[in-house]
């Protein structure tokens, strides 16, 4: 048993895959010598070597194509796009390339590869380095998405993420990369598409993803405080995405709120309420509720970025008004 | 059912030979898929090849069957040029499921990865860095591989083609860039919107590479600029890139006249139509006419077979609609 940090865990993660594989190999801009921006890759170039760890140029379309190419001849890469927002200088890679070569080619090729991105806000960066951009990637037909919530769950993403024949999205929440964790030794192997239940209550279902994991939590403490008792899920993975736990733990309570850091439209809570919707209505005993960030570009400021991004206390305002009207 | 690909070459004449047979079965290929497209047999767009052939056999005769091609929506030769029947190529740009990706991908993206032919890209330039993966991934295993990219001359002025470029020279991959230059975007003349003469070979020196630019339509010299080019990657001294002036015959793509060319543009290219240029090269070599016209109606006899086998292959239905968006061959995004 270890305490890690959640940046820790990523370098762990990816070091476990690398010793078991020897067609993992790992590229992006400084993940090398400086073991990347947030340090999530550090030792690895120590460990591994510069043929497998490399630096690349700032060619964000050139860094997926690599791993794209390098993916259907035969490596597991995993590429770094440092910032998720960057994803919008090689989004034709990734959504018309990566995504759709497979299906259009009638299976021809696959493409085990993982892209990690650091995500969302948080950090004060202002509008271009703070978007939650989990929503762009849901909802192209082709790719794989998670977003851990903790340092364990890193791990064990990680190794399924690359142990996986599809190409994932790995979304790593800035705002978590310094949360710390205790994480037992050895090989540590997850499952995409699981959701976890991290509280079991009555009254309501709070589903949170990545960042908004802790904050839900931590409202769900203040909720039964105050005698409101829920249950909280951790999504884990839009593509796939565990109905099957969501819908169960919905029904059982009455009541969803979804809790995203995204912004408002299109983002993957309406998709999880438009399944609630469909399939299990009458086993709702109110609204569906979505706590999202507002349809806004970030702020800078810290006073305007905390307002706009879900709080513990929004969280535990909106289910309590909700609750008791 | 034989195919276009080039025999290795045994003699310079049998090279010869094959050479012209290959960029003949191109030619030819693309005239039935036109014929095609007028009897509402071929759906949606094409793009044709025609008048550029020279590139597409003469690049293909210099790849070993594992290297890898990677070609542009105008990309019906370059799949041919791999060895690829033309039957299922047919059925691909017909929608039906005989072919080559039981009509998924289309004209536009060719693909068949057990010959080499490792897809057609449709939105300009993507597949540069995609062939550097490749590339890269040939370096990691030591497989001597080499990747081409073949793109056009108005694809010199988008961001991947630089990325790429540079990308591909600091790693010192094993790729060949081929600039196949028809002077045409789709009705836009590159050189009006190109900061240089030679949109691909001005650029190289800004990424440390040659400038190389070759007749794109005389196949043996294109074989010959090629063969360096890959012989220089498999010795691990990374990329090259080649220009070949050529122009395409027809329009941009299937519903375009191309009125904007101009005649004498036109006609000085049409006198140097690879095609006959070669036919006359077998001739001075010591072919017979009869020979080459028993080539000639053998293809074209292969070319009626094929198009009847891809069209007595089936219209795709529901099973195929959601195959294959993931690994496991589904399309399922939940539980
Ligand atoms: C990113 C992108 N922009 C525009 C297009 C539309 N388009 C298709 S082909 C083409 C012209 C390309 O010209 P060139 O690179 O010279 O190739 P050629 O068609 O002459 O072979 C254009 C603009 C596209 N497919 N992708
Ligand atoms: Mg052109």
């Amino acid at each position: 048993m270890a305490q890690l940090t959640f940046r820790e865990s990523i370098a762990r993660g990816i070091a476990q895959e690398m010793r078991r594989d020897e067609s993992v190999v790992l590229l992006g801009e400084d993940v090398g010598a400086a073991g990347g921006v947030f340090k999530g890759t550090v030792g690895l170039l120590e460990e591994f070597g510069g043929v497998r760890v490399r630096d690349t140029p700032i060619s964000e379309q050139a860094i997926l194509g690599a791993a794209m190419g390098a993916a259907m001849t035969g490596l597991r890469p995993i590429a770094e796009i440092m910032f998720s927002d960057f994803f919008a200088v090689c989004w034709d890679i990734v959504a018309n390339e990566i995504a759709k070569s497979r299906y259009m080619t009638n299976g021809q090729v696959t493409f085990p590869l993982v892209i990690r991105s650091g995500n969302g806000g948080g950090l004060r960066f202002g509008a271009q380095h703070s978007q939650s951009v989990e929503n762009w990637a849901m909802m192209v037909p082709g790719l794989k998405v998670v977003v851990p919530s903790n340092a364990l769950d890193v791990i064990g993403l990680m190794a399924a993420a690359v142990r996986d024949d599809d190409p994932v999205i790995f979304l790593e929440a800035k705002v978590l990369y310094s949360s710390k964790m205790d994480v037992p030794d050895g090989d540590i192997v997850d499952t995409l598409g699981s959701a976890k239940v991290l509280r079991e209550g009555s009254n309501a279902t709070l589903v949170a993803l990545g960042s908004m994991v802790p904050r839900a939590l931590e409202a769900a403490s203040e909720l039964a405080a105050n005698g409101i008792d829920c249950t909280v899920i951790d999504v884990r993975s839009l593509v796939p995405l565990d109905t099957t736990t969501i819908l169960r733990e919905v029904a059982a309570t009455g009541r969803l709120f979804t809790v995203e850091e995204n912004p408002r439209l299109c983002g993957w809570g309406a998709e999880v309420a438009s399944i609630v919707a469909d399939e299990i209505f009458y086993d709702l005993d109110g609204p569906i509720v979505r706590i999202t960030t507002p349809h806004i570009p970030l702020p800078a400021a810290d006073a305007l970025e905390d307002l706009a991004i879900p709080s513990v206390e929004r969280i535990v305002t909106t289910v309590q008004k909700s609750m008791n009207s | 059912m034989s195919n276009t690909k080039i025999a290795p070459a045994n003699s310079d004449l049998a090279h010869k030979i094959a050479m012209y047979r290959s960029q003949f079965a191109l030619r030819q290929f693309e005239n039935r898929a036109y014929d095609l497209f007028l009897e509402n047999f071929v759906k949606g767009t094409s793009h044709l090849a025609i008048g550029q052939e020279a590139i597409a056999a003469g690049v293909a005769a210099a790849m070993r069957p594992d290297d890898w091609t990677f070609a542009t929506y105008r990309g019906h030769a370059h799949t041919l040029a791999r060895g690829v029947p033309m039957a299922p190529v047919f059925a691909e740009l017909m929608g039906r499921t005989n072919g080559l990706m039981a009509g998924k991908g289309g004209s536009m993206h060719l693909t068949s990865v057990e010959h080499g032919m490792m897809g057609s890209y449709a939105v300009i330039g993507a597949h540069l860095p995609i062939a550097c993966g490749a590339a890269w991934s040939a370096q990691y295993r030591g497989t001597e591989q080499v990747a081409v990219a073949f793109f056009g001359d108005g694809s010199t002025n988008i961001g991947s083609f630089h990325e790429a470029l540079n990308f591909a020279a600091v790693w010192k991959l094993p790729v060949i860039f081929f600039c196949e230059n028809n002077l045409w975007m789709e009705y836009t003349r590159t050189s009006d919107v190109t900061a240089v003469a030679n949109p691909a070979a001005d650029r190289a020196s800004a990424y440390g590479l040659e400038s190389i630019i070759v007749d794109g339509n005389d196949a043996d010299a294109v074989f010959d600029v090629t063969s360096a080019a890959f012989a220089r990657a498999r010795a691990g001294e990374g990329p090259s890139m080649i220009e070949a002036k050529t122009y395409r015959h027809g329009g941009h793509s299937r519903a375009d006249p191309g009125k904007y060319r101009p005649d004498d543009e036109l006609a000085e290219w049409m006198a140097k139509d690879p095609i006959p240029r070669y036919r006359a090269r077998l001739l001075d070599a010591g072919v017979s006419e009869e020979e080459i016209l028993a080539l000639e109606s053998e293809v074209d006899a292969e070319v009626d077979l094929a198009t009847e086998e891809a069209k007595a292959g089936d219209v795709p239905g529901e099973d195929l609609l959601l195959k294959d968006v993931w690994a496991d061959g589904g399309a399922s995004w939940r539980n």
